[in-house]
């Protein structure tokens, strides 16, 4: 592999990751966004979608290796985009909705107690070794030579592309979406006008969720193995590239995520896949320290 | 004389109900006791939202493995040394985040508590890598007989802790008491008084981080091993929910819920498989319960 294979390589294989951290990420920015709050629980609901896919593959034998690869795992991808949004919602509703006039911090602990329990729910569900996730498109590697992109790869850059660009649709393009960006403005002038915050809120979180239910089927296909701690370092992760965007900023969530992938992709073939993570964090504090606002956001509030 | 009391007690625990299985959960208790009281200096007394907390007692506990293993420095030595390695830690990490605010502050030092995992899990030559460092020395105090039994790590923890605990009371009232009180409640009017919030703010990370790196010291003696995956993110979240539970900034607080969180998953045992769900339920339902934590104010 010449040095300008090996980079191609490497850009599309931290395209690729990148592209699933940006779904996740989107979940993280939109909730900071609309209530200024850090949901440490969103790692755990995209592993939950993770499962639900396998779930959803396994149980209406979705994962026969036949033609229509594609539409089946557009199915599983919906299956846990549902399953995700419903319990955004309810983790909202129980965990941190109570708890908005409460000080800042108390949602921390709710978010870990959110965190316990869904690990170990899964954990019990369906074991603590990892599950293999079945293949659902045909292994393939296009491009001939040494570079080369699977079938699956072009499917993540496609569901991921048109997600955040149905996102946009809801966000810029309809009356919930106004409503969300009325809220993330002021609460209470929001209120005031009669926008039903709460309600609005709840859907931020549903819709957050449901994007990181689909990154989370994408992960474990993309992997083919999925574990019940798979949240807690992917969650850091989007939640990194949610702030190297600029935290609370939907296209910096996006490009965050990807810009995040590459770094990982560069480091993973440059240094060594060990020390891929040191980069992504290393990044993500010079990013903080450099440019506290991220790429593409702007000033915040400074009380934690 | 309540106190003295309470502590006279405690310090019998061990004696009065001689199971070793229930000294070591009271063993556990006092070191968690011990990291949350280090921990509230920094996010209770002074504000700053730390999560990379973890990162601290690793340094301890790696810098008296390290001390043990290849220079051959006895305990009592190494506590001191790791407690201060720790604490110019905290202090160096600090220097660069400092002057980042808020959730900010909060994701620059969770960043560094990862790096500071990942790193100590990839100098292999150094650290022994994720299969951690073995062999390191248990402590030896004249009759006290220091093994694997958990019994004199207990008071030496309790010993510790109250010392602490005490210190923390008396500084809480002292004139920086004051000062890291007003660099919390208002950083730019603090400055206006006179108050120095940098040098206050890295005062409580130099103190906050000596505390988890004596934790850290007497963790690896007891242990005998270090591992890094003992130092990561959940462990700092803990400590955390420790603090926060007890109630931000009190110092019964902070022991409080070091003691509720520490022994609950133990009290849950008898559940086996789902005392860690009903771990996560007891947290999201006690903050809704008390929101402001146990002893806090507002």
């Amino acid at each position: 592999m010449t040095p300008g294979e090996l980079f191609l390589q490497q850009l599309l294989n931290g395209l690729t990751i990148g592209a699933v951290y940006a779904l996740i990420a989107l979940g993280y920015t939109m909730v900071y966004g609309i209530i200024q709050m850090i949901n440490f629980a969103h790692g755990e609901v995209f592993m939950v979608g993770a499962y639900l896919g396998l779930t959803a593959v396994l149980s209406f034998g979705l994962a026969t290796p036949a033609t229509g690869g594609i539409a089946r795992l557009i199915i599983v991808i919906g299956i846990a985009a549902i399953g995700c949004g419903f319990l955004g919602l309810l983790v909202e509703r129980v965990a941190y909705r109570p708890l908005r006039k409460a000080p800042k911090l108390s949602v921390l602990i709710t978010a870990i107690g959110v965190s316990f329990f869904l690990q170990n729910a899964v954990m019990l569900g369906f074991g603590a070794q990892d599950r293999y996730v079945p293949e659902m498109l045909p292994v393939r590697h296009w491009g001939g030579g040494t570079v080369s992109i699977t079938p699956m790869q072009a499917v993540i850059f496609a569901v991921s592309f048109l997600l955040m660009l149905g996102l946009q649709g809801i966000v810029y393009g309809t009356q919930l979406g106004r409503n969300m960006r009325a809220t993330a403005q002021d609460p209470l002038a929001a209120k005031l006008m009669g926008i039903p915050v709460d309600r609005v809120i709840a859907m931020t979180f549903a819709i957050g969720s449901a994007l990181a239910g689909a990154g989370g089927v994408l992960f474990g296909v993309y992997y083919s193995t999925i574990n019940f701690h798979d949240g807690y370092l992917t969650g850091l992760k989007a939640f990194t590239a949610a702030v190297l965007g600029g935290i609370g900023n939907l296209p910096g969530a996006m490009l965050g995520g990807l810009l995040l992938g590459l770094l990982e992709g560069m480091a993973a073939g440059y240094i060594s896949a060990q020390w891929k993570n040191v980069v992504a964090f290393a990044v993500l504090i010079l990013v903080l320290l450099l440019r506290p606002r991220g790429l593409l956001g702007e000033r915040l509030a400074e009380r934690a | 004389m309540k106190r003295a009391v309470l502590l006279l007690l405690l310090f019998l625990l061990p004696i009065l109900d001689p199971n070793p299985y229930h000294t070591e959960i009271l063993s556990t208790a006092a070191l968690y006791a011990l990291l949350a009281l280090g921990l509230n200096i920094i996010v209770g007394f002074v504000g700053l939202l730390h999560l990379g907390y973890a990162a601290f007692f690793a340094v301890g506990a790696y810098t008296y493995a390290l001390l043990n293993l290849h220079l051959g420095w006895p305990f009592w030595v190494g506590l001191p040394v790791s407690g201060l390695v720790a604490g110019a830690a905290a202090v160096l990490l600090g220097l660069p985040a400092i002057r980042v605010r808020g959730d900010y502050l909060a994701i620059v030092t969770l960043g560094f508590g990862e790096i500071v995992r990942v790193v100590v899990t990839n100098l292999e030559d150094w650290t022994g890598g994720p299969n951690g460092l073995m062999g390191i020395a248990h402590p030896s105090a004249g009759p006290l007989r220091f093994g694997v039994e958990a019994r004199p790590y207990y008071w030496l923890l309790l010993v510790l802790a109250a010392v602490t605990a005490w210190a923390c009371a008396r500084l809480r009232r002292s004139r920086i008491g004051f000062a890291w009180l007003a660099v919390k409640e208002d950083e730019l009017a603090a400055g206006c008084l006179g108050v120095d919030a940098i040098r206050m703010k890295l005062l409580a990370l130099a103190l906050g981080g000596c505390v988890a790196g004596l934790a850290g010291c007497v963790f690896a003696a007891k242990q005998g091993t270090v591992t890094p995956d003992t130092f990561d993110f959940i462990q700092s979240m803990m400590i955390l929910a420790m603090v926060i539970l007890g109630g931000l900034g009190s110092v019964a607080g902070a022991v409080c819920g070091a003691v509720i969180l520490s022994v609950a998953p133990e009290l849950l045992r008898e559940f086996a498989a789902y005392r860690m769900l009903l771990f996560g339920l007891l947290m999201i339902v006690l903050m809704r319960v008390r929101p402001q934590g146990l002893f806090g104010s507002r």
